[in-house]
């Protein structure tokens, strides 16, 4: 690869752009192509390169009778943590070490500090102000911590009407139910209320505020994966 | 944020900036049960560094090896690996898996 592919490869990454590396595997020939540049490449190519990049897939084509490998570098997943709190510190290194460019928001300034949070993206905006702002999309994960309904609903309100691929609420199952009603209340219905992941994380008896982190990025992680009927249902 | 200590491309154009020979290497097809998916990458250097993965540890002695060679001649490589791969060095996948790697130098 050029150095200067390369160079214009890590640009394209850092200001977010979904953008793909076409690779032919034998012979000569390498395009960087995204949404308004075919990067010199052949028209079955781009188109190719393209279609990988709306799959979000990775993979070797044949393009005329060619092996090209698409390299898809689309930008990476989000995950937004509403409220501050110790399971959120514990929760946001995890999740950016997963691939996840990591937003907290809580707008009790006494939480969310740079200092408690060092190199994550800090709102101090009110919850669903901050998320439609975000714009959850089908590579977004939602996580509200607070458990407090004027936070957790606002935010959820927001959540339920986004493509969000994961939405966990933590919260006993009591809570939960209350939660739900308050939902539904709203005019949420069952479908949309199933959406939400609670009490939130993989049953794994986790404990301490970095267990249950474990146990939400552990069921991110399934969402992310593995299709589950609730989404469906 | 930890995630840029793991960005392969962002260390391979580091490395390239500091005048380093460097090659990338790259999961392109795999088969069954393979360790990394599609995409996976490797980046190493002329002086014994590496930093990122192509499997769970299994091939990534050999591919290194091709990557140093890959600098030295500049020529691209495609590598199979897998249970019943014959070539010389005789690296399988434990798992039972195939999989592809291109290997490539940073011009």
């Amino acid at each position: 690869m050029e150095n200067k592919l390369l160079t214009a490869l890590n640009l394209g990454r850092a200001e977010g752009r979904p953008i793909a590396l076409a690779t032919l595997l034998e012979g000569k020939g390498q395009w960087l192509i995204d949404e308004s540049s075919g990067g010199g490449a052949s028209e079955s190519a781009v188109l190719l390169a393209r279609k990988a990049i709306a799959e979000d897939r990775s993979q070797v084509v044949d393009c005329e009778g060619a092996s090209l490998f698409v390299q898809v570098h689309n930008p990476p997943l989000r995950m937004v943590v509403v409220g501050a709190v110790h399971i959120a510190q514990a929760l946001s290194p995890m999740a950016a070490r997963t691939g996840y460019r990591v937003t907290v928001i809580d707008p009790r300034g006494v939480f969310a500090t740079e200092e408690r949070f060092p190199g994550v993206d800090i709102s101090n905006e009110w919850p669903d102000e901050a998320l439609r702002r975000i714009g959850p999309d089908v590579r977004t994960a939602i996580v509200t911590l607070t458990h407090d309904p004027k936070l957790d609903d606002a935010a959820l309100e927001v959540a339920l009407s986004s493509e969000a691929f994961y939405i966990g609420s933590l919260g006993s199952k009591k809570t939960h139910r209350a939660r739900l009603n308050r939902l539904e209340r709203l005019g949420f219905d069952k479908a949309a209320c199933e959406r939400i992941h609670g009490p939130v994380g993989l049953a794994i008896g986790a404990k301490s505020p970095a267990e249950i982190a474990v146990a939400i990025l552990a069921e991110v992680t399934q969402a992310r994966h593995i299709a589950t009927t609730s989404v469906t249902s | 944020m930890a995630t840029d200590l793991e960005d392969v491309l962002a260390v391979a154009a580091t490395w390239c900036a500091e005048g380093r020979g460097v090659a990338l290497a790259t999961v392109v097809s795999t088969w069954g049960s393979s360790p990394r998916p599609v995409g996976s990458q490797l980046v190493v250097d002329d002086q014994g560094s590496m930093l990122g993965s192509v499997s769970g540890g299994c091939i990534e002695g050999a591919v290194v090896l091709e990557a140093r060679e890959a600098i030295a001649d500049g020529n691209p490589r495609l590598l199979d690996f897998g249970v019943t791969n014959e070539q010389a060095w005789e690296v399988g996948l434990a798992c039972g898996g195939k999989i592809q790697v291109y290997v490539e130098r940073i011009e």
